[in-house]
Order: structure tokens, then C-alpha cells, then sequence
């Protein structure tokens, strides 16, 4: 029995790397890339008649394997199928730290099943609240209810895009440029934003396009994304580089968060650091920057 | 639990296990053959036994064809067998009670 801590509704995911729950050589070992996140799936990577088996599966998996500091995420299968409400108690009882909401369209989706997982920490003594969730949005009706779907729940720490199915529902195709998707990610972006929750990108599926990869990273970098779902472990490396702040970041952040410390304990409220205009406004995003760049082994200073 | 029909769970993939159950009347009839078998095969004997056991299965046919699994995956492979032997797989199951 490995018991996990209780999950964090907002920590660093730049990675989540999807694994089929299914297959044992996969996720036995899933945790030593070094993703921050893994994302077990018992949806589309699972045929319909192994639906029961990949549960079985997952439930020992959650239950002996040491995860360590990765967090361990579960895609349920899709609200239209009979399998999501076992998918749920499964994921509840083995302790995973959160649940991947397939397919959603509306806030009613996410109610249905933070109601279901509400019943399953019950039924199974876990911490009410403990289970996290978050929404792959795969069509339009999706994306255009993206801020109803990331303020549906207390439990929400994010909404991903679908790229796949998203663009089938368009009628197009994948461009290296990204407009096919520009308009879904913009709005999801926002939508997310609002409501105060993380942002991550689709996969990127053509393994042999380096060159292309790291154009959509810089990109989703651009964006303001968190992170990106990944299919292969290769795929970790260049997101954590691109994805790390600078070394000018780095120092800049600390000063700022240093500076406006000093001077707040002073009593004042704004001030001038280098030329340029500190306030209060300036110390989440210098925050989360120390916070990335701790993560990337960057920094080590106690600021955060 | 009583091994209805027959039913299969798992792989011969590497780090999995196919674990056939039969129906039987003469107790539990254990046939392992693994890839590790010198190395694991009191391990997994003994993994098995204590599966069936919790499950009570006191009768049946049960064959395992290891490819080097954890006990994790051992444990779900004969656990999901019993259960589709019985049409018990899909729903209500009793994670954390006897699947443990």
C-alpha cells in the first residue's frame, strides 16, 4: 500500500504523459521519466471489451506502485458510455490524485461527476474534496462552454484541449501554424484564466517532427499555456527546457520578490526596482516563475 | 466466488500474464508455466493461490502463462478472469473489499 498524499489543486504540470492503463510494462515504470504528471487512461487506448480488465489493472497499479512526486491522473471514459460511473469508483478507491473528464460539453458534465466521485470518497472513506478533476475539451460546444465547465466545480484545477477530435468536428486538418486550432485554444486560454485554473495544450502526434514540436511548444509558450499533454517520453525533455525560465528570469523574479518584501514590511506599497514600476501586481507571476525554476533545479533561495 | 464459464484475462505481451479460468469439480487445478518460472515460480504459485483463496474459489481449472508480471498485474489478471467467469466484471465492484 502506497498512500498518497493529499493532491494539490495547483502545482507545476507542465507534462502530462498519457499511458494505457492497460498495459503493465507501461505503468509499472511510468513515474521515472520524470514527467509531472501521468495521465493513466482508461478511455479511447483501451478496446471496448477490456474495459473491466484495464480497471483491475489499475486499481493494483494505484494501489503498490510508488509514484513518487509524480501526480497520478485518470481518463475516464465519456459520460455517453456505461462504463465512466465503475471508471470513477475505481479511480476514488485506488487514491489517484485526479480525474481527466473526457468528452465534455457543459457544467452538467462536470457536476455528474464531481457527484459521483463525492459518492465514491463516501462509499470509500476517502477525504471528501480529496479527488481532483479536470475537462478535455473535444468539440465546439465544448470550447464554447469553457467557462461554465472551469467554474463547475471546486474541484477543477484545469481544462485541456482535444486537438484529434476538435478538428474533425471542424472540418480540417492539422496546420504547422496552428490556426486550425487558434481559435479554440485563444478562447479555452481565456476561459481558463477567468475562472482562475490551469491551461494545457492537445498532443503533438508526429513523433519523428522535432522541428514541428518545438515550434507548437514555442507557441503554446507564447499562449500562456501551463503544460502540454504528451504520448511519448522523448516528448518530456524539450518541454521542460522550453518551458523553464530564464536565467535573467530567474534573478530578475528574485529581486522582485525580495524588493517588494523589504519594502512592503517598510510600508510601501510601490516602488521602483531597476527603472521599472513594483507592486503587488508583479509577485504571482515572479512567484510561479521561482516556482518553475525550482522545479527545473534552476533555483534553490527559500522564496518559495 | 464458483467459476461459471470459462474466461480469460490478460496478455502474452512482456510484464503481463494470461491468466484461463475453467469450471471444475475437483478443487483448484493449477497449471503455471512462465517465462521466469525458475527464478518466480514459488512467487507466483503462491500469488495465485492467495488470490483464488480471497476470492473463494474452491474449484476450477486455472491456467497462467507468465511473461515476467509484476504481482500487481498477476493479481488483477486472476482476479478479472473470476469475475468475467462469473459475468461480475463490469460494475460494483468491490475495490479495496475483495479486491485488495
Amino acid at each position: 500500500m502506497i498512500p498518497r498524499p493529499k493532491p494539490q489543486r495547483f502545482r507545476l504540470r507542465r507534462t502530462m504523459m498519457f499511458m494505457n492503463a492497460q498495459k503493465p510494462g507501461l505503468i509499472k515504470d511510468a513515474y521515472i521519466y520524470g514527467c509531472d504528471s501521468i495521465m493513466l487512461d482508461l478511455e479511447d487506448a483501451v478496446a471496448e471489451n477490456q474495459k473491466d480488465s484495464a480497471r483491475f489493472s489499475l486499481y493494483h497499479a494505484l494501489k503498490s506502485i510508488d509514484y513518487g512526486d509524480t501526480e497520478v491522473i485518470v481518463r475516464i471514459n465519456g459520460l455517453d458510455t456505461p462504463h465512466w460511473k465503475e471508471d470513477v469508483r475505481v479511480c476514488v478507491a485506488g487514491g489517484a490524485d485526479g480525474i481527466r473528464i473526457a468528452k465534455c460539453e457543459s457544467a452538467s458534465d462536470v457536476k455528474a461527476v464531481d457527484a459521483a466521485v463525492t459518492d465514491a470518497e463516501k462509499e470509500f472513506g476517502a477525504e471528501e474534496g480529496r479527488t481532483l478533476l479536470m475537462a478535455a475539451l473535444e468539440s465546439p460546444k465544448g470550447i464554447i462552454n469553457a467557462y461554465e465547465i472551469c467554474t463547475a466545480s471546486e474541484r477543477m484545477f484545469g481544462v485541456a484541449i482535444s486537438g484529434g477530435d476538435f478538428r474533425k468536428c471542424m472540418q480540417t486538418k492539422f496546420q504547422a501554424d496552428g490556426i486550425d486550432l487558434i481559435a479554440a485554444r485563444g478562447q479555452m486560454l481565456i476561459a481558463a484564466r477567468a475562472a482562475g485554473i490551469q491551461c494545457f495544450d492537445t498532443v503533438f502526434t508526429n513523433l519523428d517532427d522535432d522541428e514541428g514540436f518545438l515550434a507548437e511548444l514555442k507557441q503554446n509558450k507564447a499562449m500562456g499555456f501551463d503544460g502540454k499533454s504528451l504520448i511519448n517520453p522523448k516528448q518530456i525533455r524539450p518541454v521542460h527546457e522550453l518551458f523553464a525560465p530564464t536565467e535573467k528570469e530567474v534573478i530578475q523574479a528574485e529581486r522582485i520578490i525580495s524588493a517588494y518584501r523589504e519594502q512592503a514590511a517598510a510600508g510601501v506599497g510601490v516602488f521602483t526596482l531597476d527603472g521599472k514600476m513594483i507592486d503587488i501586481a508583479f509577485i504571482p507571476g515572479a512567484e510561479r516563475t521561482l516556482k518553475l525554476a525550482k522545479a527545473c533545479g534552476m533555483y534553490n533561495g527559500g522564496l518559495v | 466466488m464458483t467459476i461459471e464459464k470459462s474466461a480469460v484475462a490478460g496478455t502474452l505481451e512482456s510484464s503481463d500474464a494470461m491468466v484461463t479460468v475453467e469450471p471444475g469439480e475437483n478443487g483448484v487445478e493449477l497449471d503455471i508455466s512462465s517465462s521466469v518460472m525458475n527464478q518466480y515460480g514459488r512467487q507466483i504459485k503462491q500469488m495465485v493461490l492467495e488470490t483464488l483463496n480471497r476470492l473463494e474459489v474452491k474449484s476450477g481449472k486455472i491456467t497462467v502463462v507468465d511473461k515476467g508480471a509484476l504481482d500487481c498485474t498477476l493479481k488483477a489478471r486472476v482476479e478479472c478472469a473470476v469475475y468475467r467467469s462469473c459475468g461480475k466484471s463490469e460494475k460494483n465492484i468491490s475495490w479495496g473489499g475483495t479486491i485488495r
